[in-house]
């Protein structure tokens, strides 16, 4: 059983030339854009893997760990070293590892990470994207999400988010994003949006022995108990496509105020809208709101739909020279083929070779459109390949390209070697047709969740795919060694000095032949019997 | 083989240890010492001991100017122009101490001058003058007026104006010969230069650094302690605490407030750091401090003593600025929720206190803002809310004074002086700030150049880069300029070699590649260093031994 929360908040500013004054925008994050001369950032905590094939289409994936891409102002003029700044001012905002994003991991594609605001410069000279598979999400990430809430967790949807429960789950990605969007209807000026986005994936059934009800109490062990008083908007949507009439197969309490039925991600859905604003909603006894569903039949849950677009990768190969990385991307539209705008990062220390690339397609090669490469440079840059790749209908692509492990200085493993080194999720954009036809006029009355991507075309959506993090062991010497060697090449020299100093300083005279051994101990015994030696 | 054959063997084998003896110390020493050596740049530690012992030399220019009828001619005739000093020592300790020179230069008033003076209106006067006459900063004009005159009243001995001007009712007898003239003059001079350049407090408070604490009363620095420490930039923060969005929906235009009451002042303070001003409205930020009902006056009240509890947890909320690491002032403009207001602040006798605001030291300021719910007279929640701004901002520019340090004046008595105005401080009391910040600079450089000399001194592992050495001798350079420059008179170039110096010995002071090897433990270093220099240097040891025992052996034997 899976339940999600999507909280998103809108927070517009606008911002002065000189005196920068905030209201709902958050200062400390405002700052550290103003400083930087951020256009854009997005910024995202995530920790496990969306599971496409078991829950479905994600809002809004992330990969895991940390990943962030920022859009500089084009009046930056040394975009790296601001870039370093940046990240390490976001670190102290969010108590999170981002200082070890140096050039090893930064990258700036040419194709894959389009700006998302008001457009007025697409030099992709002024993008920058790193992400960090290894950063563990906790607590202490949260915190300081949840401060950049206008009402912080005092008020609204957000006094759910209590740690205790949210890592408890089987997927939590949280996110920041900001760009700039229009005023008004002209355009003229721009503002600030701030986009703060929680996913969080329960597994129920597991931890509600057995039983597939579940209510907010259950999941966040608190109720609804007020709005925040600054939202202009504050709504719970359930998703209740499933289900063919609302009061057939399942039960809620309270029973829906109304159903919306939009399109999202190409498909038809119809969602239980909770208005939290409507204060008839609440209880009269307790003031709370406490969303709770019961099924009436034990029927088997139907397993999700295949998703039209998804993708796998995994490592092949054996020993800790060679191996291979293969990604397998599927199109599963029964007619429509579609092209996929594919994104590889990988580490320096596994070399590629480019020349072993093969993208095979129901056994006949499929030439990419596009490729853009960037070979690494040992500890400055990562490997960076981008390619265009045509998707025909009902296909599994098979992208496969072989590496080479390096060998790491001994003071460049992390701590645990052992325990293997990440290679980031790659990155999927793909505008998906969708299978049926959607009205762009209902847009207006979408679901927040679903602002930050609009779909210009009718007939399409647009899907950014992240895969599975790759997990790569390394040769790993033997971290005493070298004092070993110290010690060892010490001994040798001074073995062969102390010969050699023998040898030199030693007085070599002849001696008198005494006997040997045997005639000391022989006179040794005669004295002691009191006969005259030999 | 004989004895000699022997003897020839021994001498040669005292001959080869001796020998690799030599190439050992020759050779193999500088090796190991050249390739285990940490680099060090060359520092200036003589000249940085030499600041140690410190003795500032301050002087301030001051012009004294006789207006027409304060002198008889003959007086004038003897008298203007001329140049005057006068000094005074005052040696703090051994190592520390300052003396400040009054260049006094006697003139005659000119036309122009003569002119504005003549006039009733002494706030147009000042201006006039200050239009007429582009005084340097940190110098101070002395106007000596007539005994009778009509620019301010008459009870009157001493006006300060707000730019560097005063005025002196002419104390001078007309019998009196040139020497008593000066005497007549000279100790308002005095009073009048201790309001508008420097005391001989404010500078020790300055210098305070240089001192182990306790050395002085705490008396001499209670202003001192209240402002910020000098620094290249503040960060001022407004803030609007909302603990109770439900009820108040409150709004400030900040954007206006500052740009009428705050922009005016930080301009004129532009020369002594960069400022940066911005605004955030905080809600559901609650202080520390549940407030106590008061029956007598239905109201709520926080005491004086829980004053210090209420910053901390606001603090949290404040969030900190991660883009620029300036000290940030805060200024919090505190709400009450609707069930706990109205909310006095009431000093330890109980009674109210009439600004209802507070300060704390080095932080910021916090304002106590009441709604009128009476008044208002709506019933349904949320109430709006309109701060009076030019109320907050009057408390919130007093605290700004004094936080940055423009500390409240003793004029000497029978003086008035003259109000600012908008301009929220005048030109002396800058002038003031600008005396005591060169100071501090001076002494907080001086402090770190030589903490840092005698840190590197002190631990020989530290790798000292060509640019630590670069920073150091800048350092040492703006701080001599800043001494050169204080002693000449010239305020603002001072200051800003001062500002300069502060800069360059901190980075320096601070700079990351200072650590790196400053960690390495000792015992590492043996464990490598034994397995190889044991075995080499017992045989030499010993051989040397036996050389020496041989060789004093043959002695007495001979």
């Amino acid at each position: 059983n899976r339940h999600f929360i999507h909280t998103h908040r809108e927070n517009r500013s606008c911002r002065q030339e000189h005196v920068s004054h905030y209201r709902l925008f958050p200062k400390s994050l405002g700052q550290v854009i103003s400083r930087f001369s951020v256009r854009e950032l997005h910024l995202s905590f995530t920790h496990g893997f969306w599971r496409r094939s078991r829950w479905g289409q994600p809002f809004l994936q992330a990969s895991p760990g940390v990943e962030l891409w920022v859009w500089f102002q084009s009046s930056v003029s040394d975009v790296d070293t601001t870039w370093k700044e940046l990240t390490n001012a976001l670190s102290g905002l969010f108590c999170a590892s981002l200082n070890f994003i140096d050039s090893t991991n930064t990258v700036t594609p040419t194709a894959s990470f389009k700006p998302l605001g008001v457009i007025n410069e697409t030099d992709h000279k002024f993008l920058r994207y790193a992400a960090l598979p290894r950063e563990i999400v906790c607590t202490e990430n949260l915190t300081p999400w949840k401060k950049l809430l206008p009402c912080g967790s005092k008020a609204g949807l957000a006094v759910l988010l209590k740690a205790e429960r949210l890592f408890h789950t089987n997927y939590h990605s949280q996110s920041v994003h900001v760009r700039p969007i229009c005023r008004n209807e002209l355009c003229i000026s721009t503002s600030w949006e701030l986009t703060q986005s929680l996913s969080v994936v329960f597994d129920l059934y597991a931890s509600g022995s057995g039983k597939r009800e579940w209510s907010l109490f259950k999941m966040f062990s608190r109720t609804l108990t007020e709005v925040c008083p600054l939202a202009s908007q504050s709504t719970v949507y359930l998703d209740v496509t499933d289900s063919d009439k609302v009061n057939d197969t399942l039960e809620l309490t309270p029973p829906a105020p109304s159903v919306l039925n939009t399109t999202v991600h190409g498909k038809w859905r119809s969602y239980a809208v909770y208005n939290l604003l409507n204060p008839h909603l609440y209880s009269t006894s307790s003031h709370s709101l406490n969303i709770a569903l019961k099924w009436k039949l034990s029927k088997q849950f139907a397993i999700p739909e295949v998703p039209v677009f998804k993708a796998e990768r995994y490592v092949s190969g054996f020993g800790l020279q060679t191996g291979k990385i293969n990604t397998l991307v599927y199109n599963n539209h029964p007619y429509r083929a579609f092209p996929v705008l594919l994104m590889e990062i990988v580490p320096w220390y596994l070399r590629l070779y480019i020349h072993t690339l093969t993208i095979t397609t129901k056994g006949k090669e499929n030439k990419p459109s596009y490729i853009h490469y960037q070979p690494a440079r040992d500890r400055e840059c990562p490997h960076l390949l981008e390619m265009l790749i045509q998707l025909p209908a009902k296909s599994v692509t098979k992208i496969g390209i072989e590496f080479e492990r390096a060998l790491l200085k001994w003071t460049e493993y992390p701590p645990d070697p052992n325990h293997g080194f990440y290679v980031g999720s790659s990155v999927l954009s793909a505008l998906v047709p969708s299978r049926i036809n959607m009205e762009t006029n209902t847009t207006k009355l979408a679901p927040l969740f679903t602002r930050l991507f609009t779909s210009i075309d009718a007939s399409v959506y647009f899907v950014r795919l992240y895969t599975e993090a790759l997990l790569v062991n390394l040769p790993t010497p033997d971290f005493s060694m070298p004092y070993n060697v110290i010690c060892l090449t010490c001994t040798v020299v001074a073995v062969g000095y102390g010969s050699f100093y023998n040898l030199l300083t030693r007085t070599f005279q002849i001696v008198e032949p005494s006997g040997g051994v045997a005639k000391k101990i022989a006179n040794m015994i005669r004295r002691l019997r009191g006969v005259p030696p030999i | 083989m004989g004895p000699q054959y022997i003897s020839s063997e021994r001498s040669r084998g005292k001959y080869s240890a001796g020998c690799i003896t030599v190439i050992v110390v020759l050779v193999g020493l500088p090796l190991w010492w050249k390739t285990t050596e940490t680099y060090r740049a060359s520092l200036p530690y003589s000249q940085i001991s030499e600041l140690d012992i410190l003795l500032l030399d301050i002087s301030v220019p001051v012009e004294v100017v006789f207006t027409r009828g304060t002198l008889t001619a003959e007086q004038q005739k003897r008298l203007l122009p001329q140049t005057q000093f006068s000094q005074k020592l005052n040696q703090l300790d051994g190592k520390t101490g300052f003396k400040y020179r009054y260049e006094k230069t006697y003139r005659a008033a000119t036309g122009i001058e003569q002119d504005a003076i003549m006039g009733e209106n002494v706030e147009v006067t000042v201006v006039t003058l200050s239009r007429v006459y582009e005084s340097l900063i940190g110098s101070v004009v002395i106007y000596v007026v007539p005994a009778d005159s009509q620019l301010f009243p008459q009870e009157v001995t001493v006006y300060i104006g707000k730019h560097r001007a005063a005025f002196l009712r002419s104390p001078v007898t007309r019998s009196h010969t040139v020497a008593e003239v000066l005497q007549d003059i000279d100790d308002y001079v005095e009073d009048i230069l201790q309001t508008m350049s420097f005391t001989d407090d404010m500078v020790v408070a300055a210098l305070s650094s240089r001192f182990p604490s306790g050395t002085f009363g705490t008396d001499t620095f209670t202003d001192s302690m209240t402002a910020f420490k000098s620094s290249l930039g503040y960060e001022i923060t407004f803030s609007l605490l909302n603990p109770d969005p439900k009820s108040h929906n409150t709004c400030w235009d900040i954007e206006q407030a500052v740009n009428n009451y705050v922009q005016p002042f930080l301009d004129k303070m532009s020369v002594f750091a960069n400022f940066s001003v911005d605004s955030q409205i905080l809600y559901y930020a609650v202080l520390g401090v549940t407030p106590r009902y008061n029956k007598t006056s239905s109201s709520f009240t926080l005491n004086e003593e829980s004053l210090p509890h209420v910053i901390n947890p606001v603090e949290a909320k404040l969030g900190s600025n991660v883009a620029s690491s300036y000290p940030v002032l805060n200024f919090l403009l505190y709400v009450p929720e609707y069930s706990h207001s109205p909310l006095y602040i009431r000093d330890s006798d109980g009674s109210p206190v009439e600004s209802n605001t507070f300060h704390s030291s080095r932080w910021g300021g916090i304002m106590i803002y009441n709604v009128d719910h009476q008044q208002l007279n709506e019933t349904l929640l949320p109430v709006s809310v309109n701060i009076d701004m030019a109320r907050v901002m009057e408390v919130f520019l007093t605290q700004l004074r004094l936080l940055l340090g423009i500390q409240k004046v003793q004029p000497p008595s029978q003086s008035l002086v003259q109000s600012p105005g908008n301009m929220i401080a005048t030109d002396w009391e800058l002038d003031r700030l600008l005396w005591v910040r060169t100071v501090e600079n001076i002494a907080t450089a001086t402090n770190t150049l030589t903490s840092l000399a005698q840190l590197l001194d002190e631990i020989g592992n530290i790798v000292i880069n060509d640019n630590i050495a670069s920073e150091v001798y800048s350092a040492l350079a703006s701080v001599q300029q800043s001494l050169q420059e204080l002693e000449a008179g010239r305020l603002l170039s001072a200051f800003q070699a001062s500002k300069k110096s502060i800069t360059s010995s901190e980075r320096a002071f601070f700079d990351p590649s200072l650590l790196h090897l400053l960690y390495f433990p000792d015992d590492q270093k043996f464990a490598i260093y034994i397995p190889l220099f044991l075995p080499m240097c017992v045989p030499i040891m010993l051989s040397l031994l036996k050389t020496a025992k041989d060789f004093k052996w043959r002695k007495k034997v001979d």
